[in-house]
C-alpha cells in the first residue's frame, strides 16, 4: 500500500477550543497520510476528535473558538494551515470535497439543488454557464438520481433523507476534487438507503480514483469499504493498520474493546457483549498518560503517567500502547501471563 | 409458550393521523400481536414502519383509530380512573432521546420519585431510600440524586431514564430505541443492563429499534414492520438464520458486519429505490415496488399474513 502517492499528509496537528469553561484539547499531536484512491477510516466514540480532525483539514472548525497549536496539513506540497483566504477557497472548491453527516441540516433550504451543486462554480469564469449545468445534471446522474432535470428544479425538503445525501455527495464531487471527506454521511439514514450510498461511495472510488476519508463511529461499514483505519480516542490516534490488521490483529485494548461491545448480526445468542466501563476522558484536562488508561482492564502503572509512544508493528500498522512497547516483555499474544511469570520462564513457549 | 394467554395483545391496532383534505398517514395498519411474561420481543423496521406509533400506543400516548389492545385481558382503552392508574404502575416506557425525555428543571430524585409519589406508594422517608436504591440498581448513586440532567453524559441519562421507569414497579416495559442515541461502547453497558434487570425484577420488554444486531442479542422473538404493517414474525434465532419475506431479507444483507472478510463475501440482495410515502397508500403489498421479487398481483392484492412454521409468520404472496 505504501507504494501509493500520499496526497494529503497531516502532521503533529494540536487543535483546541478556547470555551468558557476552559480549553478544550479536541486533538492532541495526530499525524496521518491520505494516499491517492484510498478509503481511509477514522473510527471512535463521540467526543475522540475524529470530525473536528476532519474539519482542520478545510479549516472549517470556527476559529476562534478554535485555534491551532500546532501542526501543518500538507496538500500537495503546501499548508494549508498557511494559505490565504482565496487559497484555501481554491482547496475548498475544487480540490478537496466535504460530506457533511446531517443532510436534512446542511443544504440551504431556500435554494434550489441545482442552484446548490452549482454554487462552486460561482467564482470561476473558465467555464461557460451551459457547460456548468451539464456538469451539474451529469453528476447527479452519477450519485444515482433519477429524472434529473426534474430534480435540478427542485428544493431540498422535496427530497427523502437519503436523495439529499446523494445531493450532498453530488456537491462535494461536482468539482472533481481529488479527496472527499465524508463524516458519518450515513449516520442518520436506514441500513437499506445506507447500503445505497455506501455502494455509491465505493463505486465512485473506482470510476474516478477520488481518495475517501470516512468518519465513522460504525465499525461495520469501515469493515465494509476501508482500506486503511484510524482508530482514536481521547484526541489520540490509538491505532492505525490496514483493515485486516485492524479486525484480526487488534492491538490496542481500546480497539479490542470496541469491537466485543458491538452486537453483530453473525453473533450466537449465547454471546456476551463487554461493554468498556467508565466514560470518555474529559478533554478540558486531559489526563497525563494514556487516555485509555482509566477504562483499561490492563493498564499498569506507568499507562497513568505518561504518553505510550508509537509501536510501529509492520509498515503500516502501529499502535499506541505501553503493552506493545519493545521494553514490555508482555503483550496481548499471551494474556493470562503477567509480566513477571512471563520473565521467570514463560520464554519457553 | 403458545398455549398460555398473553401479556399483552395487540388486535388490529391502527392509527390514522388525518393530515388534512383528502390526505391520511397510516402509520399503524391492521397491526396484532402477542406479548407473553417473560419474554422480549423485538420490533424493528427503517423510520416511518409505525413501530414507535405502536410502542406508544401501549403506554396509551396515541389512542387508536381502531383495534384494541388487551392487557391481562383487558381492554386498555376502556379503563376507568383506578384501571388506569393501576395500568400505568404495571406498564413504562423507556424513551429514544435521552436528551429530550428528561425534564431539565427538576433534579434526579426528583425524576425518578414522581411516579412513586403519583402512586403513593411510600412515605418521603421511604421515597427517597426507593430512589437511591434505583439509582444503585442502574449504575448511579448518592451523590447523583440532587443533580439536574444536563450534568449527565447519554448513557447516565438514559440509564435515569431506565431507573424512572422502574420506580413503580413495572412488569411490562415498551423500550422506545433505548440505545441508539448511545455510543457504541455505552450501548453495551445499557444493554447489559436491561438484561440483567429482566432477570432480577422478571421484566417482560417490548424492544423497538432500527438495529437488528442490537435486537437479535436481546429479544426472544422479533417482528419485522414496513410501512404500517408487519411483514414477518418469528423466534429471533429463526429470523435471521431463515428469514423469508423478501423485505427482511434485504434488511438483513444491507446490515454491514463488522468482520471485512464476511462483510466483501456476503452477498448483498440490492434493492433500488427509497420506502415510498405513508400518505394515501394504495392496495398491495407495501414493498411491492421495491421488492426484487415482486409479481403483478403484489401490486393490486394486499398479501394476509401465513403461518409457515410455528410462532413464523409472514405476510408475502410468495410464500
Amino acid at each position: 500500500m505504501s507504494e501509493r502517492e500520499k496526497i494529503l499528509e497531516i502532521r503533529n496537528l494540536v487543535f483546541s477550543f478556547r470555551t468558557y469553561g476552559g480549553v478544550v484539547h479536541a486533538v492532541r499531536d495526530v499525524s496521518f497520510d491520505v494516499r491517492r484512491g484510498e478509503i481511509l477510516g477514522i473510527v471512535g466514540e463521540s467526543g475522540c476528535g475524529k470530525s473536528v480532525t476532519a474539519q482542520c483539514i478545510l479549516r472549517l472548525n470556527p476559529e476562534p473558538p478554535g485555534f491551532f497549536e500546532n501542526g501543518e496539513i500538507l496538500y500537495g506540497g503546501s499548508d494549508i494551515l498557511k494559505m490565504k483566504k482565496k487559497e484555501l477557497r481554491n482547496i475548498r472548491t475544487r480540490e478537496i470535497g466535504f460530506v457533511f453527516q446531517d443532510p436534512m441540516t446542511s443544504l440551504n433550504p431556500t435554494m434550489r439543488i441545482g442552484d446548490q451543486i452549482e454554487e462552486v462554480f460561482l467564482s470561476r469564469t473558465d467555464i461557460s454557464k451551459k457547460e456548468v449545468k451539464e456538469r451539474a445534471l451529469g453528476i447527479m446522474r452519477l450519485v444515482g438520481i433519477s429524472d434529473v432535470e426534474r430534480r435540478y428544479k427542485q428544493y431540498p425538503h422535496e427530497l427523502s433523507g437519503g436523495m439529499k445525501q446523494r445531493i450532498m455527495i453530488a456537491i462535494a464531487l461536482v468539482s472533481e476534487p481529488s479527496v472527499i471527506i465524508c463524516d458519518e454521511p450515513t449516520t442518520s439514514l436506514d441500513v437499506t438507503i445506507e447500503a445505497q450510498i455506501l455502494d455509491l461511495l465505493m463505486d465512485l472510488r473506482e470510476r474516478l480514483g477520488t481518495s475517501v476519508i470516512m468518519i465513522t463511529h460504525d465499525l461495520g461499514v469501515i469493515a465494509k469499504m476501508c482500506d486503511r483505519v484510524i482508530v482514536m480516542y481521547g484526541g489520540k490516534i490509538v491505532e492505525t493498520g490496514d483493515v485486516r490488521e485492524i479486525f484480526y490483529e487488534t492491538k490496542h485494548p481500546y480497539t479490542m474493546g470496541l469491537m466485543k461491545s458491538i452486537a453483530r448480526l453473525d453473533m450466537d445468542k449465547n454471546d456476551v457483549l463487554t461493554p468498556i466501563e467508565g466514560t470518555p476522558p474529559d478533554l478540558f484536562s486531559p489526563p497525563r498518560g494514556c487516555p485509555f488508561a482509566a477504562r483499561c482492564d490492563e493498564a499498569m502503572e506507568v499507562c497513568h503517567r505518561y504518553m505510550p509512544g508509537e509501536t510501529v508493528l509492520s509498515s503500516g500498522h502501529m499502535t499506541r500502547c505501553w503493552l506493545m512497547h519493545e521494553y514490555a516483555r508482555y503483550n496481548s499474544a499471551d494474556k493470562g501471563a503477567d509480566p513477571i511469570s512471563a520473565l521467570n520462564g514463560g520464554g519457553g513457549r | 409458550m403458545s398455549e398460555k394467554t398473553p401479556m399483552l395483545s395487540v388486535q388490529d391496532l391502527c392509527k390514522y393521523f388525518h393530515l388534512g383534505r383528502h390526505l391520511e398517514l397510516k402509520a399503524v395498519d391492521h397491526v396484532s400481536f402477542d406479548i407473553f411474561q417473560g419474554e422480549t420481543v423485538g420490533l424493528v423496521g427503517e423510520s416511518g414502519c409505525g413501530k414507535t406509533t405502536t410502542g406508544r400506543a401501549i403506554v396509551k400516548l396515541h389512542e387508536p383509530t381502531s383495534g384494541k389492545i388487551l392487557y391481562r385481558g383487558s381492554d386498555i382503552f376502556k379503563q376507568n380512573k383506578a384501571e388506569r392508574l393501576e395500568y400505568c404502575g404495571n406498564v413504562q416506557m423507556i424513551f429514544q432521546n435521552p436528551y429530550a425525555s428528561l425534564n431539565s428543571r427538576m433534579t434526579v430524585s426528583e425524576i425518578v420519585g414522581e411516579g412513586m409519589k403519583i402512586h403513593g406508594q411510600y412515605s418521603k422517608k421511604q421515597q427517597e431510600d426507593r430512589v437511591l436504591e434505583l439509582l444503585q440498581k442502574v449504575g448511579l448513586g448518592r451523590d447523583h440524586m440532587s443533580r439536574f440532567a444536563h450534568e449527565f453524559s447519554g448513557g447516565q441519562r438514559q440509564r435515569i431514564g431506565i431507573a424512572r421507569a422502574l420506580s413503580v414497579n413495572p412488569e411490562f416495559i415498551v423500550c422506545d430505541e433505548p440505545v441508539s442515541a448511545l455510543d457504541v461502547s455505552i450501548q453495551a453497558q445499557v444493554i447489559n443492563m436491561l438484561k440483567k434487570l429482566q432477570e432480577e425484577l422478571g421484566l417482560t420488554y417490548l424492544f423497538i429499534a432500527h438495529d437488528l444486531s442490537v435486537v437479535r442479542y436481546i429479544s426472544d422473538r422479533v417482528i419485522v414492520m414496513y410501512l404500517g404493517g408487519i411483514v414477518e414474525e418469528a423466534p429471533a434465532d429463526e429470523l435471521y438464520r431463515n428469514p423469508q419475506h423478501p423485505y427482511t431479507k434485504v434488511l438483513l444483507s444491507a446490515i454491514p458486519i463488522a468482520d471485512p472478510d464476511k462483510i466483501r463475501s456476503k452477498e448483498r440482495i440490492a434493492i433500488k429505490g427509497e420506502i415510498p410515502s405513508p400518505i394515501n397508500l394504495g392496495d398491495g403489498c407495501r414493498f411491492a415496488d421495491r421488492c426484487p421479487y415482486a409479481l403483478e398481483r403484489c401490486k393490486s392484492e394486499t398479501p394476509q399474513m401465513k403461518e409457515l412454521a410455528a410462532g413464523h409468520r409472514a405476510a408475502c404472496h410468495l410464500l
